[in-house]
């Protein structure tokens, strides 16, 4: 479709955004990632029943987490959206980047690089 | 099980703070089922922890190790080569399972990352409720195995009191009245008959009350 969308967005494809586990939100966060989007399927449409509404549940816990460590709960999101809707993915991801520029980077990226 | 809930991570912190190399300690058992100190609850911990160490400025070392159980010293000395390399332990395991960590390493730090609330089961995912107090001298047998210990707010033996209301106790609308249970029970089983029969006192020696206690099995012991 060539739409315009971010460059600095780093996909990571998963069969059922039910795969995303807690810990690999975390962990991402933990090795500098300053935002983490999780795009699952409408609800009630999962592909595979109700993973998306798992993936919604850790996505809340990562927020959770990551604002009792003064991280920020802002920076994981869960969006949903139907595989073929090109335009609406664009428009998610933009609206996310944007959103995670504003909220500046990653404090323990900082402090990583500050300490390098 | 013993049913635990997690420790604010807030609280942790705090018992962490002058510490550097610390080992969180896991529990493959009653923790587990109670979603509270198992292996996945381990690594989010120790992965927030991390991230505030760094946030903060702070050189730390944090590894993850699960054990089976932290209440037999068969598993606990699996940790026994490494322990030293660490200043502190978070055990998620069950405040049993903390203090016989610090028994066996008494040199080392042992602090708790979890609350351990009470024995119970699991009524469903995310749900857990008391069902034993331990008090040593089991009488389900005559209740229709419903526990007025446990589940009664004033532990009567003999039926119920003048507050069970609609089968709820009078303190709490949402908390069953147990005689109610339990007579629902035994007339399920057609045993009321049961019901007529005084309960005797109750030795409650055996209980936490008379102080802590122990269990001897001379024909087990080595």
């Amino acid at each position: 479709m060539r739409l315009q969308y971010p460059p600095n967005i780093r996909i990571v494809r998963v069969p059922c955004s039910g795969k995303v586990d807690l810990i690999h939100i975390l962990h991402a966060f933990e090795k500098g990632a300053d935002g983490v989007c999780v795009l699952g399927c409408l609800e009630g449409d999962c592909h595979f029943n109700n993973g998306n509404l798992m993936a919604r549940r850790r996505v809340e816990q990562a927020q959770e987490i990551l604002n009792s460590i003064g991280i920020g709960g802002e920076r994981a999101q869960m969006y949903n959206l139907s595989s073929s809707e090109g335009p609406r993915f664009a428009q998610y991801v933009t609206e996310f980047t944007e959103k995670i520029k504003d909220l500046g980077p990653n404090p323990v990226k900082l402090a990583k690089n500050k300490a390098a | 099980m013993i049913v635990a809930d997690r420790k604010p991570i807030e609280e942790i912190i705090g018992y962490l703070k002058d510490h550097k190399n610390i080992l969180v300690l896991g529990c493959n058992e009653c923790v587990t089922v109670c979603e509270a100190g198992g292996k996945k609850e381990v690594g989010v911990l120790a992965s927030a922890l991390r991230m505030h160490a760094k946030k903060e400025g702070n050189e730390v070392k944090i590894d993850e190790v699960t054990l089976e159980r932290q209440c037999d010293r068969e598993y606990l000395d699996e940790i026994r080569d490494s322990i030293d390399q660490y200043d502190a332990v978070v055990s998620l395991a069950c405040g049993v399972g903390v203090q016989f960590t610090a028994e066996q390493y008494h040199s080392t730090p042992v602090y708790p990352g979890v609350n351990t609330c009470f024995m119970g089961a699991t009524e469903k995912r995310g749900l857990w409720t008391e069902r034993c107090q331990g008090c040593g001298q089991c009488i389900l047998a005559t209740t229709g195995s419903i526990c007025p210990v446990a589940r009664c707010a004033k532990r009567l033996f003999n039926g119920p009191c003048g507050g069970s209301t609609d089968g709820k106790c009078e303190i709490n609308a949402e908390v069953d009245c147990a005689w109610q249970l339990i007579i629902d029970r035994l007339e399920a089983l057609d045993r009321l008959d049961e019901y007529e029969k005084l309960c005797p006192l109750k030795d409650w020696s055996t209980d936490r009350a008379g102080g802590p206690r122990k269990v001897v099995r001379e024909d087990v012991q080595q």
